[in-house]
């Protein structure tokens, strides 16, 4: 059991790319990308956890209580903002690539037009 | 490469790439049993120097304040390229856009009791956005998370009404100010502990007392900027977005 959370992360991001491969359909693509990078989360969160630990919001508990790890915490907030930035680029790319070529099929933006 | 090489390259190699993650992530220390040296450092260290009780925020905006300064300008700048990639396109439709009434475009498939229900939430996300952005060193919440909340407010009126009406109430004139307000408040916040503590972002306030809602330094101060810069570049981007579909209707009818 304590393997779990790596095993689905390395799961989520196999199957994630899986999606980016098997897509026929430029969202699909961008959201199979979402499905990839939220692997990450798992991993940070799971490497940062400690049995028993209570989340870092010293307010309310007692100052010697047992804490899991914040700097990853951070890290994952961080990781969550850079995926909505992506994911934005991505779609307002994928609406450029609608109006040029007609299609969202990655298959048909094989060639380049001028 | 057609689909089938694809999928059958993947067929090869995912299974592989799964091994190799899998045993990998194996040599990690097993869960729940993590010795880093440095989150119990930043344990004691933010509420005993800095009086912040989310530890979370107080890496956010004091350990870490300049990898937050990159970060937020890693949103501001896509956020520009979101609309540089969107309104080029936007430009090109201008006669079909000008040619049509846009007086009632309201959100399709949005019920009675949808858009009650929208109404109500609309006060209720602007205020917990703005106790999310003002108590970010004391409980969970921060910057980050106060401006996605803040911006789902103005999202609510296209839910219960009409775009125009979001459009009316958050022009893009004024998203685009609070994007770049935000932005800039930061850096000059970071400006001021290098001129009062000669250190850029250094914290330059007093501490206050711990639980208190002035207290953490300056980290209430951050909070607030980094709110309004993520509010404003979430709007513009749903705005940006909305505006297509806006307009593909439209080249439809």
């Amino acid at each position: 059991m304590n393997f779990a959370p790596f095993a689905a992360a390395a799961w989520l991001f196999v199957i994630g790319l899986y999606g980016v491969v098997s897509s026929q359909h430029l969202v699909r693509t961008v959201l199979s990308l979402t499905v990839v990078q939220s692997s990450t989360y798992l991993v940070l969160l799971g490497v940062g956890y400690r049995l028993g630990g209570k989340a870092p919001i010293v307010a309310d508990i007692p100052t010697k209580a047992k804490l899991v790890d914040p700097v990853v915490q951070v890290l994952v907030l961080t990781d969550v903002v850079i995926e909505a930035t992506v994911l934005a680029l991505l779609l307002a790319l994928v609406i450029q690539a609608h109006k040029r070529f007609g299609s969202v099929d990655p298959a048909d933006l094989r060639l380049l037009r001028n | 490469m057609s689909r089938r090489v694809r999928l059958l390259l993947f067929a090869c190699g995912g299974p592989g790439l799964l091994a190799v993650l899998l045993i990998g992530l194996h040599g990690l220390p097993a869960f729940g049993d993590f010795h880093g040296a440095y989150g119990l450092v930043v344990d004691h260290v933010e509420p005993g120097q800095r009086r912040a009780t989310d530890i979370v925020t107080a890496l956010n905006f004091d350990l870490r304040a300049f990898d937050t300064l990159g970060e937020e300008f890693i949103l501001f700048a896509s956020v520009s390229g979101v609309a540089l990639l969107l309104r080029h396109l936007r430009d090109e439709d201008e006669e079909v856009e000008s040619s049509r009434s846009v007086a009632d475009h309201r959100f399709a498939g949005a019920s009675d009791a949808l858009r009650v229900l929208s109404l109500v939430l609309i006060p209720l996300l602007v205020s917990l956005g703005v106790y999310l952005a003002l108590h970010g060193a004391l409980t969970p919440g921060g910057g980050f998370q106060a401006g996605v909340v803040l911006a789902a407010g103005p999202l609510a009126i296209l839910l219960a009404g009409r775009y125009l009406a979001l459009k009316r109430v958050a022009p893009e004139w004024m998203l685009e100010a609070g994007d770049a307000a935000g932005a800039t408040a930061y850096a000059l916040i970071g400006l001021g502990g290098l001129i009062f503590a000669a250190v850029y972002l250094k914290n330059f306030l007093p501490l206050g007392t711990s639980g208190h809602l002035l207290s953490a330094g300056m980290m209430p101060l951050n909070s607030i900027a980094v709110g309004l810069e993520v509010a404003g570049a979430f709007l513009l981007t749903w705005t940006e977005f909305l505006d297509q579909d806006l307009l593909v209707t439209r080249e439809e009818l």
